[in-house]
C-alpha cells in the first residue's frame, strides 16, 4: 500500500498536500482499492466555505457512494474537471490525476492537527 | 428460480444448530395467547356454501366494466395476454428479482419498460417505474428542484387536484414553496416564472381534459432557468406531441390507460422520462443493457449507489421499491398492440368521447366546460348537484359524472368515453342522464 510521506492523512482516507497558502485533497490508495472501480465523482462547487470534517464530494463506485470529507476549515479554490470525464484516474493515480480538489485552509496550523505518512499507516494496522 | 425460502431440510438444520427440538420447541418462551390467540370465526362451512356465500356478496358490485367516469382513470380493453402473461410465475413475484446473476429475464423486461415509455415521451431515459402518477409527479419536481438547486415550483390549476394534494405533501417535508396558477377559460394561461422557481409543472391533457399548449410554458420555464415538468397520459402519447417535443425536461403521467384495470384506483404504476444529463437524479431503479466478462449480452440495475438501500439518508429519494408488475403489464400492453394498435385505440376513444359530448349537450340544463379541443374526456355543468348525480346514475347501472372539486366551478362533472363504447352504450348513458336530470 503506498503512502507518500510528502503529505498529511485523515483517518477516513483523505490525503492534504500543502502548496504555498492552499493544499491539494483527494483518497489514498488504500481508499481507492477498497472502493473498487471509480465511476463517477460529485465535486464541490468552487467558492464553498466549509468545516473540518464536512462532507464535500462523493465518489461513487459500481456498488457505493462515500463521501469525501474535507481535512481542514477553509474555502473550496478549485476542483479537477479532469475526474467529470475520467474518474477513473482515481484508481490510477490516486496521489496525483487523481486529486479531487483544492482547499485554502483557514489556518494552516490547522494541518498539523492530521495524521503523518507513518500515523496513517498505524491506523490503518490498527484497523485492519 | 424458485424463490421458497426455506426448505424443511434446512430448517432441521437450524434447528439442530441452536438446539431446538421443533419450531413449537423453540417458541416455548411465547405465552400461549401469543402463539396461537383465539380467532372468532363461523363454524366451518361445505365448499358449496361458502362459493354461493361469496357470488351473493359479489352480485352487490356493479361493474364498472363500461364506466363513464372521467378524472384519469378510465375503463379500457385489457387483451387476454396481458392478464395470462402477467400471471406467469417468472413475473408475479413478491420478492425482487434483481440479481443479474439469475433475473435477466426480469431485468430484459423491465429494460424493454423503460425503452418503451422514453419512446412515448419523447425522452432519452425512463426509470423502472413508481407507484402511480401522483408520486412520480412529486418524484419528477423533486428531481427538478434538486438538479436546478430552487426552492420554487409552480404548477398549473390544470394538473390533477390530487396529484396536486400529493405534490404538496412532499414539498412540504423538504421546504420548498408551491404555488398555483389558476386556469383562465379551462387552460393554463402563459405566465411569468420567478427566479427562485426549479420547477414548473403543466398537464397534458389537463385535468379537465383540454388539450394545452404545452411549448410556451415550457419556453417560460426555461427562460427563467428552471426545468419544465409535463403530466401526461401515456394513451394520449399515441396521438399527442410527445413531451420531450415540447421541450419537457421531465415527464411523468400514470400508466392505468395502458391494460390496468380501474381497480378501485388501483394499483396502477407511475412513470418518470427525462433527459440523460439528469439520469444521476433520477430517483427508484433504473436497468440498463450492457456484456458481461464473455462479452454477452445482459442486464443489470445500474447507478445504485443513488439509491435508497445503498446511501440511505443521502438517497435521491426514499422511495425503495417500484411498481414492477404494473408496469411490466404496460410494457405487455404496449408490445401487444404496436404502435399502430395504440394509436388506434386513443383516436377510437377521442371519437367516441366527442360523440358522448355531442349526446350529453342534447340534454336540456346540460352546459359546456371543457374547451374544444379536448382529449377522450370532459367536464359539463350540470343543473343538479353533481355527486348526487352520480349516485342516481350509480342506482341505474351506470358509472359516471365524477365531481369536479369547487376550485374549477360549480356543478362540474367529468364524463369520459373509451374504446370500449359503443354507440348503444352512448345512447343509454344519455337516456339514463337525461332521466336522472328531468
Amino acid at each position: 500500500m503506498d503512502i507518500p510521506k510528502d503529505r498529511f492523512y485523515t483517518k477516513t482516507h483523505e490525503w492534504a498536500l500543502p502548496e504555498g497558502d492552499t493544499v491539494l485533497v483527494g483518497i489514498t490508495d488504500y481508499a481507492q482499492d477498497a472502493l473498487g472501480d471509480v465511476v463517477y465523482v460529485e465535486l464541490p462547487e468552487v467558492g464553498r466555505t466549509v468545516e473540518a470534517g464536512e462532507a464535500v464530494a462523493v465518489v461513487e463506485s459500481v456498488k457505493t457512494a462515500s463521501d469525501i470529507y474535507a481535512p481542514v476549515a477553509g474555502e473550496v479554490v478549485e476542483v479537477n474537471l479532469a475526474l467529470e470525464k475520467s474518474p477513473e484516474l482515481i484508481n490510477q493515480d490516486p496521489y496525483g490525476e487523481g486529486w479531487i480538489f483544492r482547499l485554502r485552509p483557514r489556518d494552516m496550523a490547522d494541518l498539523d492537527g492530521l495524521l503523518d505518512a507513518s500515523g496513517y499507516q498505524e491506523a490503518l494496522e490498527a484497523g485492519a | 428460480m424458485d424463490y421458497t425460502p426455506h426448505t424443511p431440510e434446512e430448517i432441521a438444520a437450524m434447528l439442530e444448530k441452536v438446539g431446538a427440538r421443533s419450531l413449537e420447541d423453540l417458541y416455548r418462551h411465547l405465552p400461549a395467547e401469543i402463539l396461537n390467540p383465539p380467532i372468532a370465526l363461523p363454524e366451518a362451512q361445505p365448499e358449496w356454501a361458502v362459493l354461493e356465500r361469496l357470488r351473493a356478496l359479489q352480485a352487490k358490485n356493479r361493474p364498472a366494466h363500461k364506466a363513464f367516469l372521467g378524472g384519469g382513470i378510465r375503463s379500457h380493453h385489457v387483451p387476454p395476454v396481458v392478464q395470462a402473461l402477467a400471471q406467469r410465475g417468472e413475473f408475479l413475484t413478491a420478492y425482487t428479482p434483481y440479481q443479474p446473476e439469475v433475473s435477466q429475464g426480469v431485468l430484459q423486461a423491465t429494460f424493454e419498460y423503460q425503452t418503451m415509455m422514453a419512446e412515448l415521451a419523447g425522452l432519452e431515459v425512463a426509470n423502472a417505474s413508481l407507484y402511480d402518477g401522483a408520486s412520480a409527479l412529486a418524484e419528477g419536481v423533486l428531481l427538478a428542484l434538486r438538479e436546478t438547486g430552487r426552492m420554487g415550483v409552480v404548477v398549473s390549476q390544470g394538473v390533477h387536484p390530487e396529484y396536486r394534494q400529493v405534490l404538496r405533501t412532499y414539498l412540504e417535508a423538504v421546504g420548498a414553496e408551491l404555488k398555483t396558477v389558476p386556469l383562465e377559460g379551462g387552460r393554463t394561461p402563459v405566465f411569468p416564472v420567478g427566479e427562485e422557481v426549479g420547477a414548473v409543472v403543466a398537464q397534458n391533457p389537463n385535468f379537465l381534459g383540454a388539450l394545452e399548449e404545452m411549448a410556451p410554458l415550457a419556453e417560460a420555464a426555461h427562460r427563467a432557468g428552471a426545468l419544465f415538468v409535463a403530466v401526461a397520459d401515456p394513451l394520449s402519447l399515441a396521438l399527442l406531441k410527445p413531451p420531450g417535443a415540447y421541450g419537457a425536461d421531465i415527464a411523468v403521467g400514470d400508466g392505468q390507460s395502458l391494460g390496468l384495470p380501474m381497480g378501485f384506483g388501483g394499483p396502477h404504476f407511475g412513470y418518470l422520462a427525462t433527459k440523460k444529463a439528469f439520469v444521476r437524479q433520477v430517483p427508484g431503479r433504473l436497468v440498463s443493457e450492457t456484456v458481461d466478462a464473455e462479452g454477452r449480452r445482459g442486464f443489470i440495475l445500474t447507478l445504485q449507489a443513488r439509491e435508497q438501500y445503498i446511501r440511505r439518508a443521502k438517497a435521491k429519494s426514499n422511495i425503495t421499491t417500484n411498481a414492477q408488475l404494473t408496469a411490466l403489464m404496460g410494457a405487455m400492453y404496449l408490445a401487444a398492440l404496436g404502435p399502430e394498435g395504440l394509436k388506434e385505440v386513443a383516436l377510437k376513444g377521442v371519437a367516441q368521447a366527442h360523440r358522448l359530448r355531442a349526446l350529453l349537450l342534447e340534454i336540456p340544463g346540460v352546459e359546456p366546460f371543457t374547451p374544444e379541443p379536448f382529449f377522450n374526456e370532459f367536464a359539463l355543468r350540470l343543473p343538479k348537484d353533481p355527486l348526487w348525480v352520480r349516485k342516481a346514475l350509480a342506482e341505474r347501472g351506470f358509472h359516471g359524472a365524477t365531481p369536479v372539486p369547487p376550485e374549477y366551478g360549480a356543478g362540474l362533472a367529468l364524463f369520459a368515453a373509451t374504446e370500449l363504447h359503443g354507440e348503444e352504450d352512448l345512447l343509454a348513458f344519455r337516456e339514463t342522464l337525461a332521466e336522472v336530470l328531468r
